[in-house]
C-alpha cells in the first residue's frame, strides 16, 4: 500500500485539509438535520472517507468530470459543488441543485463538472466511460473520474466499463473507495481479491492501492492516474483503503452489528483529519481558523436552505423531457 | 421520389444524420460490418471512431451512450435484438429516462437506442420478443416504431435530432422485405407523436403497431372485397401516443381492433384500448378487440410460432367479431 512521500507544499495540503473539514462539517450537519426530521429521503454520510474526495479532486481541473455514488456528498463538495444549493436539495427545497427531485443520492452540479451522484451501484461506471469517450472524440485532454465502492467492484458494470475504457484508451480514472463493507457484507467475504486494485490487471491497466486515510497519498496516486489518462494512455484503477465512521445509513449503528467496536476504534485512530493535522503540525490557532471559516460556510448554507421554499406541485411534472 | 426498401431508408437516414451533425455517432455489436444492412457503408464513410464496434456488453455500451449524451454527443446505440435490452435496462430505464428529471433539468440525454425486434424467423423465445410495451411504461422515454420505408427514414432522422432518449424499434421481417416504397427526398423528418392514417374507412378502425401494419392492411384489403371498409391507423409513436387521431377515427367507425406483436397482457393494445374508452366510450358499439401474441414464449417451431403470433387471418376474425359478422 502506497503511503505519501509528503512532497506536497504546506499550502496545497492546507487546502485539502480545508476541503476535508468542509465535508466533515457538512456531513455532520446533514446527519443532525436528518435526525431533526428536516431531510427528505435517505442520507449516506461519508464521514471517515474525506481524504478520498479531497485527494482525488485536488488532482483534477475544473473542466474534468466526476461521477459519484449514493455516498457522494464529499466528492460533490471537493469538486466545488455549492453548499447552500446542495443542502437545500437534501431538505426538499425548490432552490436545490436538482430542484428537490434528486435528493441526497442524485446531487449534481454539471456547471462544476459534477455529472451526478448515481444511486444504482455500478451504473456510473459505463456512464463515465461514455463521458471519457466524448472527451476523446472531441480531442480534448479532459478526464473523467468515477467513484465507487468495494461492493460495486463485484458488479458487471465495473468490468464492462473497465474493458471498454481499456480497449479504447479512454481518459477515465476508476477510483474505488474500499470502505470494507457493502452495507453489511464484508469485502473480504464478497470479493475474490484482497486488493481490488489488482483487478486492473485483467484489463491491462495500471492499478494502485493507497492509504485512503492519508489525503496526500490519495492525491499523489490520483495525480498519477489522472496524468496517465490525460496523456491518452487509458484508464487506471486506484483503490483507497478507507472506512466509514457512521453506519451505511441512519438505520445502522456505528458498530455492534457487523463491525466490532475494536475495529471501529482502530480506524478512528487514523481519522483523515487527524492524520493531516499531524502532517501539517497544525497549531490550535490554525485549527481554529479553519474551523471558523468552515463554520461560516455551513451557517450560510443552513440559512439558505431553511429559508428556501418547497416546490409547487407542478414541479413534479417538469424536467421530464427537454 | 426515390424508391427504397425499409433497410435502405434506415441506412439513408443514418448517412444523412451523421453527415449533418458530427456529434452523431453509432456504436454496438457488429455495426461496422452489419449483416442486417442498416449500417452499410457507414464505417467506410465516417470511420471507425464514429461507427464503433463494441464488445458484447449491452450494459456497458448503452451506459456509455448515456454518458456520451450527457457530455453533449448524440449517440445511436444499436441493441441488435430487442431481447438484449434486458441487459441494458439500467442505463435505459434508470438512467437515460430519469437523469434529466433527477438532476432538475441540468442536462438532457439525446440518445437513440435502435432496437431490432420481433419474431417470424424461428429464432425463438430469446431472439424474437416485442417488448415495446415495457418502454411505454417509463416516463422520460420516447418510443417509436415505424412500419414502412418512408416513416422509417423520417422518424429515425427525427429521433436523432430529438433532445431526449428515444427507443427506436425496427423489425427483422421488415429488413427482409425487398419491396420498395417512395421516400421523400432531402431533409424530410416525420413528426414524433403524430399518427398516420394508412387507409380510410368507415366500418371499423384497426390500429396496427409496427410490423403488424402489414397484416392490418392485408386484412382491410380482404374485408373491402366483402364491402367492409376499415380505417387503418399507424401510431408510429407509441410514446407519446397520438390518442386524438385514433379517437377521431373511432368516433366515425364506433368499432376498433388493435393489433400488436407483443404479448396481450398489459400490452400496447391494453393502453390504447383504455385511452379510447376514456375518451369516446359513448361512441363504441362493441368491445374493443385486441390481437396480440398469445401468452406463451415465442416458440422456435414454425407451426407453433405461427400459432402464437398475430396474422392477417386473426385480424380479419377480430374485425368480424367486433362487427358481429360471421365469416
Amino acid at each position: 500500500m502506497v503511503k505519501s512521500n509528503s512532497g506536497l507544499s504546506r499550502k496545497r495540503l492546507g487546502e485539502m485539509y480545508r476541503t476535508m473539514l468542509r465535508i466533515r462539517r457538512f456531513e455532520e450537519t446533514a446527519d443532525d438535520l436528518y435526525m431533526a426530521g428536516k431531510v427528505v429521503g435517505g442520507v449516506h454520510v461519508s464521514i471517515g472517507q474525506e481524504a478520498c474526495s479531497a485527494g482525488v479532486c485536488a488532482a483534477l481541473r475544473e473542466d474534468d468530470a466526476v461521477l459519484t455514488t449514493h455516498r457522494g456528498h464529499g466528492h460533490s463538495i471537493a469538486k466545488g459543488t455549492r453548499l447552500p444549493e446542495m443542502l437545500a436539495e437534501l431538505m426538499g427545497k425548490v432552490t436545490g441543485l436538482c430542484r428537490s427531485k434528486g435528493g441526497s443520492m442524485h446531487i449534481a452540479d454539471v456547471s462544476k463538472g459534477h455529472y451526478g451522484a448515481h444511486s444504482i451501484v455500478g451504473a456510473n461506471m459505463p456512464m463515465a466511460a461514455g463521458i471519457g469517450l466524448a472527451y476523446q472524440l472531441e480531442g480534448k485532454d479532459r478526464v473523467a473520474v468515477v467513484f465507487f465502492g468495494d461492493g460495486a467492484s463485484n458488479n458487471g458494470a465495473f468490468h464492462e466499463a473497465m474493458n471498454l475504457c481499456a480497449i479504447w484508451k479512454l481518459p477515465v480514472v476508476f477510483f474505488c473507495e474500499n470502505n470494507q463493507y457493502a452495507v453489511s457484507v464484508p469485502a473480504e467475504y464478497s470479493t475474490s481479491v484482497d486488493d481490488i486494485s489488482v483487478r486492473s490487471k485483467g484489463y491491462d491497466a495500471p492499478g494502485l492501492t493507497v492509504d485512503g486515510m492519508d489525503v496526500a497519498a490519495v492525491y499523489e496516486a490520483s495525480r498519477e492516474a489522472v496524468s496517465h489518462a490525460r496523456r491518452g494512455l487509458g484508464p487506471s484503477l486506484v483503490e483507497a483503503k478507507t472506512y466509514r465512521f457512521f453506519g451505511h445509513s441512519r438505520g445502522d449503528p456505528h458498530y455492534g452489528m457487523y463491525r466490532t467496536k475494536e475495529e471501529w476504534e482502530g480506524w478512528k485512530e487514523r481519522d483523515p483529519l487527524i492524520v493531516c493535522e499531524k502532517m501539517l503540525k497544525m497549531t490550535a490557532k490554525q485549527k481554529k481558523a479553519h474551523a471558523d471559516a468552515v463554520e461560516a460556510e455551513i451557517r450560510e448554507a443552513i440559512e439558505f436552505a431553511e429559508n428556501s421554499p418547497e416546490p409547487e406541485e407542478s414541479v413534479a411534472l417538469e424536467d421530464i423531457f427537454a | 421520389m426515390p424508391e427504397l426498401t425499409y433497410v435502405e431508408a434506415l441506412n439513408e437516414a443514418l448517412h444523412e444524420e451523421m453527415a449533418r451533425d458530427e456529434k452523431v455517432f453509432l456504436m454496438g455489436e457488429d455495426v461496422a460490418f452489419d449483416y442486417f444492412g442498416v449500417c452499410s457503408g457507414l464505417a467506410d464513410r465516417f470511420g471507425r471512431d464514429r461507427v464503433r464496434d463494441t464488445p458484447i456488453c449491452e450494459l456497458g455500451f448503452t451506459g456509455a451512450g448515456v454518458g456520451a449524451a450527457m457530455a453533449g454527443f448524440r449517440p445511436i446505440v444499436d441493441l441488435r435484438f430487442m431481447d438484449f435490452t434486458t441487459y441494458a435496462l439500467d442505463p435505459i430505464v434508470n438512467q437515460a429516462a430519469k437523469l434529466r428529471y433527477m438532476l432538475g433539468g441540468q442536462l438532457s440525454v439525446p440518445m437513440v437506442a435502435r432496437i431490432p425486434s420481433g419474431a417470424g424467423l424461428q429464432y425463438g423465445a430469446t431472439h424474437g420478443q416485442s417488448l415495446e410495451a415495457w418502454f411505454m411504461q417509463v416516463p422520460g422515454l420516447k418510443v417509436l416504431y415505424p412500419s414502412c420505408a418512408p416513416d422509417a427514414k423520417g422518424l429515425l432522422k427525427a429521433a436523432v435530432r430529438d433532445d431526449n432518449p428515444v427507443m427506436f424499434i425496427e423489425h427483422r421481417l421488415l429488413y427482409a422485405q425487398k419491396t420498395k416504397q417512395s421516400v421523400p427526398e432531402g431533409d424530410h423528418t416525420t413528426p414524433i407523436g403524430v399518427a398516420d392514417v394508412k387507409r380510410v374507412g368507415v366500418d371499423a378502425t384497426i390500429v396496427g403497431i409496427g410490423y403488424q401494419m402489414g397484416h392490418c392492411l392485408e386484412a382491410a384489403e380482404a374485408l373491402a372485397v366483402e364491402g367492409i371498409e376499415c380505417e387503418v391507423i399507424d401510431p408510429l409513436s407509441l410514446s407519446p401516443l397520438d390518442v386524438e387521431t385514433i379517437t377521431a377515427s373511432v368516433r366515425k367507425t364506433s368499432r376498433c381492433v388493435i393489433v400488436e406483436e407483443g404479448h396481450l397482457r398489459s400490452g400496447v393494445g391494453a393502453e390504447i384500448s383504455a385511452a379510447i374508452q376514456e375518451a369516446v366510450f359513448e361512441y363504441l358499439d362493441a368491445p374493443i378487440g385486441r390481437v396480440a401474441a398469445l401468452m406463451a414464449p415465442i416458440p422456435v417451431q414454425t407451426k407453433l410460432e405461427k400459432f402464437v403470433l398475430p396474422s392477417t387471418e386473426k385480424v380479419i376474425a377480430a374485425v368480424r367479431k367486433t362487427l358481429g359478422v360471421a365469416a
